[in-house]
């Protein structure tokens, strides 16, 4: 009785266990893997991220020089990141924000 | 002679996280007979072996349950491990038996609260998960993902946790194992919990040694067993205990899994204290497996089993997960014989049923 008491008036005064999220923004670590960034000018299109990418998320066309990716196919593995020869590929803390279609991210070398 | 009718329970089902169907024979209230069908989250991983190469395959056997999804990265890697004689550096194994550990308690946290909310407890499933939360951030905050992380690979792991951030975890389980001390009253001592648990669901010392049983569930009724102490990874460096009960009713399985959360807490303690200082964490990889190899490991809900056969080439010929849940299910249909209709969502429960790997 006494500690239902007490964890009653405690849980009235904590402040609540939970982000109430979108008023407040959650800041995430440096370390989670939100989405994978390319620094698309470092970029020799060698092709060897999307061989490794589990989903088959990265098309690369080296004669177009585009690099692209299926943003919803990505599973967020860091697989690509770890295997890019030049280290162009990265994974910010960032997530893919809810979208209600297919989203397509082309990034080419103009 | 009762009144004898057949009522189906689940795919879909308030306490089922996940699909899995039984017929239950009822005569009256009392159930006679329990049919199970499963089959509803077959995804074909197991296939997928020969198709995927085989270190990218670990993003894939860490995808079968998400619950325990670091414990099968980790006995698939140690499958391939040692099928290529590969030797993982000291820190690495002591970081594996760290998340390991972690990925006990928040199974075992979201059993409880599970647990709670199956027997209409709402405020005490809230508790838990709330504790389980705790956990959840100290694996983004060392892996950089809740839930999948992604840090096992053939040979070792990718990231490190600094001395900061063992601290930091050290801090929170002392924190957690605090309130769970509260918790632990709760659960063990509440008559309205303790009416609920206690003497339903009986599964002999007998039984669960001929039916199978692995983990709490064959712990609850008596029988010592635990793969951790095979001495893979750090276990042999640090000193636990097996927990057991004789009772072999739910208030067991739910003494033992609450107890292997200190227990688990004390591990990670000691890996904390004991983790060597030097830097490698991950052994290169070279050449291709050929061979096979039958790895074993203990996971929250028991005994898992990785059978990985490899030709020589960069794809696996077969690769086979004998799951817990998959060998407590004659268990758990032993159990519901004699058991009344209301009680059959807990005993469902009891086990942590986890269908997902069960089907793969
Ligand atoms: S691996 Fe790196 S360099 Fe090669 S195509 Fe991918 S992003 Fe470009
Ligand atoms: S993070 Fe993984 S799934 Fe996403 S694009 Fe890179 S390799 Fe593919």
């Amino acid at each position: 009785m006494f500690s239902m008491v007490k964890t009653v008036l405690l849980s009235m005064f904590k402040r609540p266990s939970t982000v109430s999220y979108p008023q407040k923004a959650k800041i995430n670590d440096p370390l989670v893997r939100g989405q994978v960034t390319i620094a698309i000018e470092a970029c020799i299109f060698c092709g060897i991220c999307g061989r490794k990418c589990p989903t088959n998320a990265i098309e690369i066309s080296k004669a177009e020089a585009f690099w692209q990716i299926e943003r919803f196919n990505c599973i967020q593995c860091g697989c690509c990141a770890e295997v890019c020869p030049k280290k162009c590929l990265a994974m910010s803390s960032e997530l893919t924000g809810a979208s209600a279609e297919q989203r397509k991210d082309k990034y080419s070398r103009a | 002679m009762g009144k004898r009718t057949i009522v189906p329970f689940g795919p879909q089902h308030p306490v089922l996280p996940e699909p899995i169907h039984l017929d239950l024979a009822l005569e009256d209230e009392t159930v006679i007979e329990a049919i199970p069908s499963i089959g509803f989250v077959h995804r074909g991983l197991e296939k997928l072996v020969e198709k995927k190469d085989f270190q990218e395959y670990t993003y894939v056997a860490e995808r079968i349950c998400g619950i325990c999804s670091f414990m099968h990265g980790m006995g698939y890697c140690m499958a391939v491990e040692n099928i290529m004689s590969l030797t993982v550096p000291d820190r690495a194994e002591f970081l594996r038996t760290i998340w390991a550990e972690l990925s006990r308690i928040h199974s075992h946290l979201l059993w409880l609260g599970l647990l709670a909310d199956s027997i209409g407890f709402e405020s005490l499933f809230m508790h838990c998960w709330r504790m389980r939360e705790q956990i959840l951030d100290l694996f983004d905050m060392t892996t950089g993902g809740r839930v999948i992380f992604s840090v096992c690979k053939i040979g070792g792991v990718r990231k490190d946790i600094d001395e900061e951030k063992l601290k930091r975890i050290v801090d929170v389980l002392n924190n957690i194992e605090d309130e769970l001390r509260s918790l632990t009253s709760v659960f063990l001592e509440e008559q309205s919990i303790k009416g609920r648990l206690s003497g339903v669901g009986v599964l002999s010392q007998a039984d669960a040694f001929g039916l199978g049983a692995v983990g709490p569930m064959a712990r609850a009724s008596g029988i010592v067993t635990d793969t951790r102490t095979l001495g893979y990874s750090a276990y042999p460096h640090v000193k636990f205990n097996i927990i057991t009960a004789q009772e072999g009713d739910c208030f067991a399985r739910t003494k033992v899994r609450i107890e292997e959360i200190f227990e688990a807490i004390s591990i990670i303690r000691q890996c904390a204290a004991l983790i060597p200082s030097d830097t490698l964490i991950a052994e290169p990889v070279k050449g291709l497996p050929k061979g096979e190899y039958f790895a074993r490991l203990e996971q929250p809900r028991g005994e898992v089993i990785y059978y990985v056969k490899a030709n020589g080439t960069k794809f696996l010929d077969r690769m086979r997960v004998r799951t817990p849940t998959f060998a407590n299910l004659p268990a758990l249909l032993q159990t519901l014989k004699g058991s009344e209709l209301a009680d059959v969502p807990v005993l469902v429960l009891t086990i942590d049923p986890c269908i997902s790997c069960t089907e793969r």
